[in-house]
């Protein structure tokens, strides 16, 4: 391993909760918390900081929290394009750029969410009581890109994200024959995982498999277990130069190597692109990402020790376990049929925190935190002498993804 | 009008000027892929440029109509008020389009009989005057 690659010294969050549950913090004041608990868990102080990064449709701006946080000198601001969950890593990749040129030398990439206090992603944004009086249909102004992508297919209904990652996991179901219950599996082995995490939101409620065949079906085939929770609360990780991490409090954890996604004519994803290529559509489409990761890093999946991979929805996972090579195309749902994902004896520990899925929605970025956690051999999972943790975020988006490493 | 299948209350479509000269084919009930005058490539959603050779030059290729259905999700949740639950929502590969594929609705049919590879053809839902919104049911 070179020893000049940036490195990751500190973690921290806020309470998770269910989402709404925190009224009374400001989605800012939040983020905040988070980013001031991962440079005390650094030992740095926040005179140290001068870099803060974070990923598409975030409200914190850098400039504010910098100013309520007593930065003094913010010298690096910076936010991905990837969209919401696809840009955690890459948030990470930025902060990692920027301390090895020079630009920072102590980023803290963050993300806050208490989507109670604003718009619901993945709400459908509309009166569905069928008591507001309807105007006639008509052709409305999109006003953005974004919305002129989504836009030609909501007359559809298409607004749902379940609903949208239901299509490349339903067309993975008809390719391989991959079932609900392998599917049912996996939200069973996080849920695990989470039972034994106290920060986890889903921590006290067990849940077998017949729970899960027992959950109501939301867009099918995914039921509501297969869906991630929506959350609130904050998490940050602090980023610095190999020197800088030399005496500090933690052991530091290099990043060996990050890789960002987008494969030709990808647009948005299967949510509002019909025409993603055919040989990508039952897929993660992060392949060619990853297979740019392991090259760039000199090792390859069966390197890996344990794994935090997005999990917005259970087949978006299964669908990624094979983009990064874990297991062949078509085998995702025998891989976790065989217990590969469980912390204790799996090939693959994986999502070692309960995931989106159950530990907390906080858009991926509390994978990094884990994968950091699980390094240390800080997890309440843990997989011992752990020592390279691959990082993903959101599949079926383009994405991007970092590998953790422990000297 | 047409035969109706969903509410008034459903999202409309969101158009920019790339994408409304497709809504107001869609109006007269012509289902057209964007075909481009240069390699004659074609492609939805429409753009400003075609991603095979650049050009900046394009039309609209009117399709048949039939296809089969790519893949589909039964959706159990409503996005507007008063709506059937579940709704079909399916990705249609269009028949002559030069491998083209649509977002729709498959309505006409049982939602547990939906299956990948049902052939099925365009049906214009009339939602006012002004927005005609192509759904499709089982060929036949
Ligand atoms: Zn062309």
């Amino acid at each position: 391993m070179s020893g000049s690659k940036a490195q990751i010294v500190g973690v921290g969050e806020s309470k998770y909760a269910r989402w709404g549950k925190i009224g009374d913090v400001t989605e800012h004041a939040l983020a905040c918390q988070a980013i001031q608990r991962a440079v005390e868990d650094a030992g740095l102080s926040m005179d140290d900081v001068d870099g803060l990064a974070s990923f598409a449709e975030d409200r914190n701006e850098a400039v504010f929290i910098g100013a309520e946080l007593g930065i003094p000198r913010l010298r690096f601001g910076n936010m991905v394009w990837m969209p919401g969950g696809g840009g955690g890593c890459a948030a990470v990749a930025n902060a990692a750029m920027a301390v090895e040129a020079g630009q920072a030398e102590v980023v803290v990439v963050y993300r806050s969410l208490c989507q109670g206090q604003f718009f619901r992603f993945g709400s459908p944004g509309m009166d569905t009581s069928g008591a507001a009086e309807p105007e006639a249909p008509t052709v409305k102004q999109a006003d953005s890109l974004m919305i002129a992508s989504i836009g030609f297919v909501m007359p559809y209904g298409m607004l749902m994200a379940a609903a949208a990652y239901a299509l490349p996991t339903r067309r993975h179901m008809h390719l391989y024959g991959t079932t609900g219950d392998q599917l049912g599996m996996l939200a069973v082995t996080f849920r695990e995982h989470a039972s034994r995490n106290p920060r986890a939101v889903m921590g006290g409620r067990p849940m077998t498999l017949d729970d899960y065949r027992a959950s109501p079906m939301i867009a099918d085939p995914h039921r509501l277990f297969d869906c991630c929770l929506e959350s609130d609360g904050a998490c940050a990780v602090v980023v610095t130069t190999p020197e800088r991490a030399r005496d500090l409090a933690k052991q530091p954890v290099e990043i060996l190597a990050s890789e960002q996604g987008a494969p030709k004519g990808y647009g948005f994803g299967t949510f509002s692109n019909a025409n993603v290529p055919d040989e990508l559509y039952a897929t993660g489409a992060n392949e060619e990402m990853a297979n740019r990761l392991w090259g760039k890093a000199g090792i390859g999946p069966n390197d890996v020790d344990v794994a935090q991979l997005y999990d917005h929805f259970t087949g978006c996972v299964l669908m990624q376990l094979e983009d990064y090579g874990f297991c062949k195309r078509g085998e995702g749902g025998p891989f976790i049929e065989s217990g590969a994902l469980s912390w204790h004896g799996g090939s693959l520990p994986t999502n070692t925190h309960g995931g989106s899925l159950s530990e907390a929605y906080i858009h991926g970025l509390n994978h990094v935190v884990e994968g950091v956690r699980s390094l240390r051999g800080e997890s309440t999972s843990p997989v011992e002498n752990a020592e390279v943790c691959l990082v993903t975020s959101a599949a079926c988006v383009p994405s991007s993804a970092v590998l953790l490493g422990r000297k | 009008m047409s035969e109706r299948f969903f509410p008034d209350s459903m999202p409309p479509p969101m158009a920019d000027a790339t994408t409304l000269p497709w809504w107001k084919e869609a109006a007269k009930h012509r289902l057209v892929v964007q075909r481009c005058t240069s390699c004659q490539h074609t492609c939805l959603p429409p753009s400003p440029v075609c991603s095979e050779c650049r050009s900046t030059e394009s039309d609209w290729q009117e399709v048949s109509g039939r296809g089969e259905v790519y893949t589909f999700t039964r959706v159990h949740r409503p996005v507007a008020g008063n709506q059937e639950l579940p709704f079909v929502i399916a990705v249609i590969a269009l028949k002559g389009s030069g491998g083209v594929r649509m977002m729709s609705n498959v309505v006409g049919v049982k939602p547990e009989d939906v299956e990948i590879g049902m052939a099925v053809e365009v049906i214009w839902e009339d939602m006012s005057e002004e927005l005609a919104v192509p759904r499709f049911r089982p060929v036949g």
